[in-house]
């Protein structure tokens, strides 16, 4: 009965690939690898498809999502990297060098951070991040620079990146300092009794066997920061814009919006067929990326345990 | 746990022994050190802190708009239309919707959590189905809840699923209450399977093996002896499966209604009413209120925040009791 139990989430999960890869299929076929390329403005596109649906005209499927795709990366990529770089750090903290009563405060904090709801960070971040960057950081030089291309109020990259690296981080801090804390004490002492410091012993041996730990917890990290919807729809700026760091440093101050609030933004369109599809495409990428990256994670952490150092 | 009989005694936790690292902490501080190690280590203690800022930023601001916007009434109104921020009444339906999605969730996720870890460490077998079986935990755990939001969609605006929700003229509107929680026990599920199995693994072989000595069945072990045994564990992962549940919004976005009230369907006796109907929680409602939501009522987002905000610090305290209790409890000797 158990084994039954099992066998009906396995066949959950397939058939839910199959069934938003099958939803999706008119979007991809029409437009090829087109899909993820670039061309036009993916805005009008999205309203486009939209009504194409209403009318009870020709659907309309033309899409190219390369700004969402490519405001995904931005915004995953910048959060995780650092994240990855202060996580990182703080582990090493918490197992080696803070005093008991320091990791006695953050271990806390940092559990307590991975649990505060997505939402409530995307309204912190409207109410005090949107307006100070909008008000503070960017110049009026540079909004009149591209006043005619995009208007800058705040709702920007940075935003999102300093939002969602708070969110990520904590859940990498839980997953390295495991690792680090499940590295043999003899390895470390051996370093320690030849005289090499703390800190190198730490950064030699220790986070160096707990590789595989790091590995499986910036992947884990990465498939959460693609699939953030709720927080990054409040935050970033929902524009289909795909900010160019080639223009300079006032990239970061752009708005654009990444594949998961895309969905979150138009969901009262799926009633729509071409649009219908349009969003199961989008969320095929999602799945897609999300499950190898997660995948990707459990293989590190299997790697891991034969190693014998979890 | 004192109900059990067969559950034998945790031996108290024997006291570690001296660890070296306190000893290298008593003869070598970081004065010795190079200059680039000793900046290391001042950026980790500087990351260190700005984490205790946030922390604490978050909550000492969600406690000052808190304090300053959350009435007592709001928490017993139901929401409004008004045209101002005091005309508009409260969020009862959200707080009260929060509860009911809480509760089935959970009561969806934590029985079928607890099996399917069972019968990864208990049972097993088919080696390849426990390996798959493994893999697509792990997978669901990873799946983005946007995407189990429009997959729900799919699942429950079919006519064969038509009962759990609205429908008119043979067209399933598919936002109920039964929707959510459906697809939010997906959610927990991941965390309470790896608690359970956790706890599971945490026991002893001697313990089943003497379970077995006196005639005792595979599964009246299970029943009897492991399953009491790993409660804190499965506590926990509920505890945690409960928290993800409370704070998901994309899936109370897509499967549960943009509206801000209960809609409760006609024609159906009490309970099912309002669990056929569309709704709202506290996610939902923080989302809408926000100053890029549709209602725009910051005032109101606080103060559901804030609330909201109170009940994951009390799932939090609760996990820490549970910690601290299992350990005084002690281990198992092995």
């Amino acid at each position: 009965m158990l084994g039954a139990l099992v066998c009906a989430v396995v066949g959950l999960l397939l058939a839910m690939i199959v069934t938003v890869f099958v939803r999706a299929w008119p979007s991809f076929s029409h437009n090829g690898l087109a899909w993820f390329g670039p061309g036009g403005n993916v805005d009008d596109q999205l309203n486009a498809i939209f009504l194409s649906g209403q009318a009870g005209a020709e659907y309309v499927y033309t899409f190219h999502a390369w700004p969402l795709i490519w405001s995904t990366i931005l915004i995953t990529g910048g959060a995780v990297l650092i994240a990855l770089f202060s996580a990182l750090f703080v582990a090493v903290f918490i197992v080696e060098f803070a005093p008991e009563w320091m990791s006695d405060i953050l271990q806390p904090v940092v559990r307590f951070l991975a649990s505060v709801p997505s939402v409530i960070y995307g309204l912190i971040g409207v109410v005090v991040l949107v307006p100070l960057i909008g008000n503070h950081l960017v110049t009026e030089g540079q909004k009149g620079s591209v006043a005619g291309v995009i208007s800058l109020t705040g709702y920007s990259l940075l935003a999102a990146i300093t939002v969602l690296t708070v969110m990520i981080a904590p859940l990498m801090v839980s997953i390295f300092s495991d690792g680090l804390r499940a590295v043999k004490p003899g390895w470390l002492e051996g370093s320690l009794a030849l005289g090499v410091n703390r800190w190198r012993t730490t950064w030699k041996i220790g986070v160096r066997t707990a590789r595989p730990a790091i590995v499986a917890g910036t992947v884990l990290a990465t498939a959460r920061a693609i699939g953030e919807a709720v927080m990054l729809a409040m935050i970033s700026g929902s524009v289909g814009f795909a900010p160019n760091p080639a223009d300079g440093l006032i990239f970061i101050y752009e708005p654009s919006r990444p594949l998961a609030p895309t969905i979150v933004k138009n969901v009262d369109q799926l009633s729509s067929p071409p649009a219908n599809a349009t969003l199961f495409a989008i969320a095929t990428v999602l799945l897609f990326s999300a499950t190898i990256f997660s995948l990707t994670g459990w293989l590190a952490r299997r790697s891991m345990k034969k190693y014998g150092s979890a | 746990m004192g109900s059990s009989v067969a559950t034998p005694p945790p031996v108290p936790a024997q006291k570690p022994p001296p660890q070296a690292k306190t000893a290298t902490d008593a003869v070598e501080g970081s004065a010795t050190w190079a200059l680039a190690d000793r900046l290391g280590l001042g950026i980790c203690w500087a990351l260190g802190l700005l984490f205790c800022a946030i922390a604490v930023a978050v909550v000492v601001y969600l406690l000052i708009q808190g304090i300053t916007y959350l009435k007592p009434s709001m928490l017993v109104t139901p929401a409004t239309a008004g045209f101002t921020q005091g005309e508009s009444g409260g969020f009862s339906d959200a707080l009260v919707g929060t509860l009911i999605v809480a509760t089935m969730g959970i009561s969806i996720a934590l029985p079928a959590g607890v099996a399917i870890a069972v019968w990864l460490v208990e049972y097993g077998r088919p080696a390849a189905l426990a390996r798959i079986t493994e893999s697509t935990i792990e997978a669901i755990a990873g799946i983005p809840s946007i995407v189990l939001a429009l997959f729900g969609t799919v699942i429950f605006s079919s006519t064969a699923l038509g009962f759990l929700s609205r429908s008119s003229e043979g067209v399933v509107f598919g936002r109920s209450f039964f929707a959510a929680s459906a697809m939010l026990s997906l959610v927990a599920l991941p965390l309470i399977v790896a608690s359970t199995r956790e706890g599971l693994n945490s026991i002893p072989r001697h313990v089943r093996e003497a379970s077995y000595a006196v005639g005792k069945t595979k599964a009246a072990t299970t029943r009897r002896i492991l399953l009491p045994a790993s409660r804190p564990q499965v506590a926990t992962g509920a505890m945690l499966g409960l928290g993800r549940i409370i704070g998901d919004t994309a899936i109370i976005v897509v499967l549960l209604g943009a509206t801000q009230n209960f809609a409760p369907v006609e024609g159906a006796s009490f309970p099912l009413n309002y669990l056929r109907g569309a709704g709202t929680t506290l996610t939902n409602f923080v989302y809408e209120a926000s100053p890029t939501g549709n209602l725009n009522q910051p005032e109101k987002a606080y103060a559901a925040a804030f609330v909201l905000l109170l009940m994951v610090l009390g799932l939090n305290a609760a996990v820490d009791v549970v910690h601290r209790r299992a350990r005084r409890v002690g281990t198992w000797s092995s």
